[in-house]
């Protein structure tokens, strides 16, 4: 089985064991969840985004045997993150502890909504034909239909076909899940 | 809190375009931090056993580095300075 549908126990499990294939997946896995908090929730500058982002993995690698369920190292990487964004924000070297903060108030519904972004990026695995891949491109990384088709090496006039026919298959998928999600790799 | 899972294509693509990729140079040097590590517990168990490399790399981490061959990212160099007592 691909490492990539390898759910987030097992891939915890594996890393602790030192399998540097397992610690590429996990960060593969985690990396734009972390890049969003850093930069779309806090918005931090990109150097101290970066700062926090390789802060983030190495304190993942260096406490993985501190995670006390395995399956919950998505919210786990989610609230080092947090930690760490609001410490760059006051300007600390340290981390502190999570706390109510007035002048750094967390928007619920944005972390709500990455959580649910991380979910969806679990559903696309699943589409058939580049679908990931295409949805991904255009979407995400912003990519024209021409970019795309030479990536692909799929016609530039096809994209805006599939890219509706595979929305219709990902609202399919979506719809037939139940209300909660688990996410990544469960 | 309960959300509304209902989703039309627009929710969707809101949904994907909410994570774009990090830079890939930031993905990769975090991919390579246990190599990293290895390296570093390498330098160290290295400056323990032998005195004039570990002379070198209180006095000047990077050149004794660089003399001996390796690369070490530039990020670690604090935390090897620590383990050092550089």
């Amino acid at each position: 089985m691909s490492l990539a549908l390898v759910a987030d126990a097992d891939l915890v499990a594996r890393c602790r064991r030192g399998d540097q294939e397992a610690w590429n997946e996990l960060v593969n896995r985690f990396s734009r969840y972390v890049y969003a908090i850093t930069s779309r929730i806090y918005r931090l500058e990109s150097h101290d985004a970066e700062d926090v982002f390789q802060e983030v993995f190495t304190r993942t690698y260096e406490r993985l045997d501190e995670l006390r369920d395995d399956s919950a190292v998505r919210p786990w990487i989610g609230t080092l993150t947090r930690r760490l964004c609001l410490d760059k924000l006051r300007g600390g070297g340290r981390e502190q502890p999570m706390e109510e903060d007035e002048e750094f108030m967390e928007d619920g519904d944005a972390f709500a909504d990455l959580d649910e972004a991380l979910a969806v990026r679990q559903v696309m695995k699943d589409l058939p034909e580049h679908c990931a891949e295409i949805l991904d491109r255009f979407f995400a990384r912003d990519e024209s239909y021409k970019t795309i088709g030479e990536a692909l090496d799929i016609p530039a006039g096809t994209i805006a076909s599939r890219i509706s026919r595979c929305l219709s298959k990902m609202k399919s998928k979506l719809e037939g899940r139940k209300p909660r999600f688990q996410p990544s790799g469960s | 809190m309960t959300r509304n899972h209902s989703y039309d294509e627009e929710r969707i693509a809101d949904l994907i375009a909410a994570m774009p990729p990090a830079p890939a140079a930031w993905v990769k040097a975090a991919q390579q931090l246990p190599a990293a590590r290895a390296e570093m517990d390498e330098i160290v168990a290295r400056a323990e056993a032998d005195q004039r490399f570990r002379e070198a790399a209180v006095a000047d981490l990077e050149a004794a580095l660089a003399a001996e061959g390796y690369d070490v990212d530039r990020r670690l160099l604090p935390a090897l300075r620590e383990r050092l007592g550089a």
